[in-house]
């Protein structure tokens, strides 16, 4: 793990939250959306709060890829999920919302399990796919070299072509 | 039965939001470490390749059937079941999943981080 690599996991943490309660708050503004009165879909994307709520989660999406693209998902997702609990924490000291004791139990077990992950390698699956090179111990170093990825056939058109 | 819909709903959200999320990280593990084919053959290469992989548009489709099922489970039942028992069944369910179709190791560690976060999560958002 690199610290790029954990800048791109906060990214997913951080992009997540902030775009999640950027949008509900821009939602509330703008009032209900019924299947019958789609234009009100165009008047809510006028709502600088949904605007950029929407960005965000674009950003997120781009960073959620990112990791995915060297890390597993049974460690991206648990390794971000501390988005919720920075949801809770904005609820209670920004919006000055009530945190019951119930929701502090639900931080403190969503850290325990983001700390149990991020103690683990974070990619498992290319060395068990590929076992004649234990050399890719990605947890370090970088994975390993274009060649050694056995990729669906129309990859290897658009690869081929690049070059 | 109103209740017997409602677990419909949250079922139909799960299985969609495992496979996209499934097929997402798939596609992206064909595409390989982003930032490495970034820096050797430019941003563009990067782009073609996402955009030339089926299992990504298949994947955004299943995230997006997800989603909207996940709209229509919450016109059904309450924010505060489905909210959280969707959330929290989709990390359970996406630790199987990736064991079984990524062939991800998910060893003794990874399950207790799944299952505390699948709690915390119920508990939070309920």
């Amino acid at each position: 793990m690199t610290f790029r690599k954990y800048l791109v996991l906060a990214g997913v943490t951080v992009f997540a939250a902030a775009g999640d309660s950027m949008l509900s708050h821009g939602m509330k503004q703008t009032g209900n959306i019924s299947l019958h009165h789609l234009q009100g879909v165009i008047l809510a994307v006028a709502n600088p709060w949904v605007a950029v709520g929407i960005l965000l989660l674009l950003a997120f999406f781009a960073s959620y890829m990112n990791a995915l693209s060297w890390a597993d998902l049974t460690y991206v997702l648990p390794a971000t999920s501390l988005g919720y609990v920075l949801l809770a924490l904005v609820a209670k000291f920004a919006l000055h919302e009530a945190v019951s004791p119930l929701r502090w139990l639900g931080i403190a077990l969503i850290s325990g399990g983001v700390g149990f992950v991020a103690g683990g390698p974070a990619l498992t699956s290319q060395e068990h796919q590929d076992e004649k090179s234990p050399s890719c111990d990605s947890a370090q170093g970088e994975p390993p070299a274009e060649g050694a990825r056995n990729g669906a056939p129309m990859e290897q058109v658009v690869s081929g072509t690049q070059r | 039965m109103k209740s017997a819909y409602t677990w419909g709903g949250i079922v139909v959200v799960v299985l969609a939001s495992v496979v996209g999320d499934i097929l997402m990280a798939r596609a992206m593990k064909q595409v390989g470490d982003v930032h490495a084919l970034w820096r050797r053959a430019g941003l563009w290469t990067v782009v073609a390749r996402i955009l030339g992989n089926s299992n990504f548009f298949l994947g955004l489709t299943a995230m997006g059937v997800g989603f909207f099922s996940l709209l229509f489970a919450l016109s059904w039942g309450d924010v505060s079941l489905v909210g959280p028992a969707a959330a929290s069944l989709t990390f359970i369910g996406n630790a199987f999943a990736a064991r079984i179709f990524l062939h991800e190791r998910v060893d003794r560690r990874r399950w207790i981080a799944a299952t505390l976060v699948a709690a915390g999560v119920a508990l939070l958002a309920g």
